[in-house]
């Protein structure tokens, strides 16, 4: 691990002038990602901004219903909050199947947005990876790519995005708040997380010094008759294959309105717009439900070893969607 | 660098700390309380599970420097003295140990449930113990062993 500098900012401010202060700063959350991948040798810091402890640690009830989330929340705080459980039930299972207890105790909100890929070789510095080293190449395209990207992947890297609250959010339409050195602004989900292109090692839209500072949840009642399911190859410390965040808004066996993001599939949390679009006016039956996967699925593109991720998506949407909908 | 931190109960101090240390590395090689385990190095197993600010973490994924001024409970500050705490005879009644590599973190997580949850359920075990891997005993016996702490624990409270 080469050396590093460590500082803990009073407020949002110090931190973005800190972390403009030297070429390699990262902004350092719980540190359940970012820890690991410095000891790996992925990530070489020269300074980290501790912004762990800025207060944006507080979850608030918006008047109309929707929920102000600091960045700074915990994981397991963000699960066990009422609001959460009760209107979002989507998001709580997300949290919860993402990682451990001890895990969830330690990651911050922001610090799950933005955790890196779990794709093997972006992750063993003995290997080439476009991520990690631009222009290196992408052994995973030929190589050891059965857990990785069927969907918006480029020639340059076919990683997925890792997290489970971020399918959940984006399900939601979160809006991302940020500090950065121009001010501050807020970025909509889906939008945060970038495909890759020919630029794989840039994950988000995010600038130097940009700081993560908290999220808008909007109010979405019918969210209430919401879901995440994952499909992993076991229970504990694994991360999606497949997984689908869904909420269905049902009316006299209508489906009104709905709501589904796909995770594992893609190099970020995947808006299934085309499914929502095929579904909504629809009436709500498996049929529908596998019509409307299959509209969003047609853009899939998968690899040679995964391509079983087709029918598995098509089968976890619909049976998601037929549990929420009857 | 130095980090102070109280660490079951007690202040300190220690000293010449390279920032890239991780909070189990100081507990372990500077303040000379080796049961948190070194194990896996990535948050999977929970060897190195302690309290910090009295939340379970795992300790080999925080920084040294993040635990500059916070308080720190490990395997070592569960036992009042030379009596051992309820959860940890819980599982020397019912065989909980073998190679006991993994104990050290199975009893601060099993601690934290069972301070939060009075009478947990078999699932509520099962997902509290879910990040704290064990090669050797199948889990029967450290399902039983928070089993039999929680009830004592319950029928204490009664």
């Amino acid at each position: 691990m080469r050396p590093f500098a460590y500082r803990r900012p009073a407020d949002a401010r110090a931190a973005v002038e800190a972390a403009l202060d030297a070429p390699r700063a990262m902004y350092l959350g719980g540190g359940t990602n970012l820890v690991d991948l410095m000891r790996l040798g992925v990530a070489e810091p020269d300074l980290l901004v501790d912004v762990a402890g800025l207060p944006y640690d507080t979850i608030r009830e918006t008047g109309d219903g929707g929920l102000e989330i600091g960045g700074a929340v915990r994981n397991s705080d963000l699960a066990a909050h009422p609001a959460v459980r009760r209107d979002r039930p989507m998001l709580a299972q997300a949290l919860l199947s993402a990682a451990s207890g001890q895990i969830r105790n330690a990651a911050t909100v922001a610090g799950n947005l933005l955790q890196r890929t779990r794709c093997a070789y972006f992750q063993d510095v003995s290997k080439p990876c476009n991520k990690r080293i631009p222009g290196s190449g992408c052994p995973a395209i030929e190589g050891d790519h059965y857990n990785l990207a069927i969907l918006g992947h480029s020639a340059h890297c076919v990683a997925t995005h890792p997290s489970d609250m971020a399918v959940a959010l984006t399900a939601f339409g979160a809006a991302v708040h940020v500090e950065g050195p121009g001010g501050r602004r807020e970025i909509g989900m889906p939008g945060l997380h970038r495909l890759p292109g020919d630029r794989p090692e840039v994950d988000t839209v995010l600038d130097p010094g940009d700081l993560i500072t908290g999220l808008t949840v909007r109010p979405l009642p019918f969210a209430a008759r919401s879901r995440y399911r994952k499909v992993r190859e076991r229970a504990s410390f694994a991360f999606a294959l497949v997984s689908v965040a869904a909420a269905l808004d049902v009316e006299d066996g209508t489906v009104r309105d709905c709501r589904v993001a796909l995770g594992g599939v893609a190099h970020a949390p995947w808006r299934a717009e085309r499914l929502e679009e095929a579904l909504r006016g629809r009436p709500a039956t498996e049929g529908s439900y596998a019509e409307a996967a299959d509209a969003e699925l047609d853009l899939a593109e998968p690899l040679r070893d995964n391509a079983y991720k087709i029918p598995l998506a098509r089968k976890v949407i619909v049976r998601t969607l037929a549990e929420l909908g009857g | 660098m130095r980090v102070n931190f109280t660490v079951n109960g007690v202040e300190q101090t220690a000293d010449d700390v390279w920032e890239g240390e991780s909070l189990l590395y100081v507990l372990r090689e500077r303040v000379g309380l080796p049961g948190s385990k070194n194990a896996c190095e990535q948050g999977e197993c929970g060897s190195c599970t302690v309290y910090l600010d009295g939340t379970p973490v795992c300790a080999c994924l925080v920084a040294a420097g993040q635990a500059e001024g916070r308080e720190v409970r490990t395997v070592e500050g569960l036992a009042d003295g030379e009596r051992l705490d309820p959860i940890q005879e819980a599982f020397v009644e019912c065989g909980a140990v073998q190679c006991g590599f993994c104990t050290p973190g199975l009893l601060v997580q099993a601690h934290d449930l069972i301070e939060r949850v009075p009478e947990p359920s078999d699932p509520e075990i099962r997902e509290a113990l879910a990040g704290n891997l064990c090669r050797c005993t199948g889990y029967e016996k450290i399902l039983d062993a928070v089993r039999l702490a929680a009830a004592r624990k319950a029928e204490a409270g009664r």
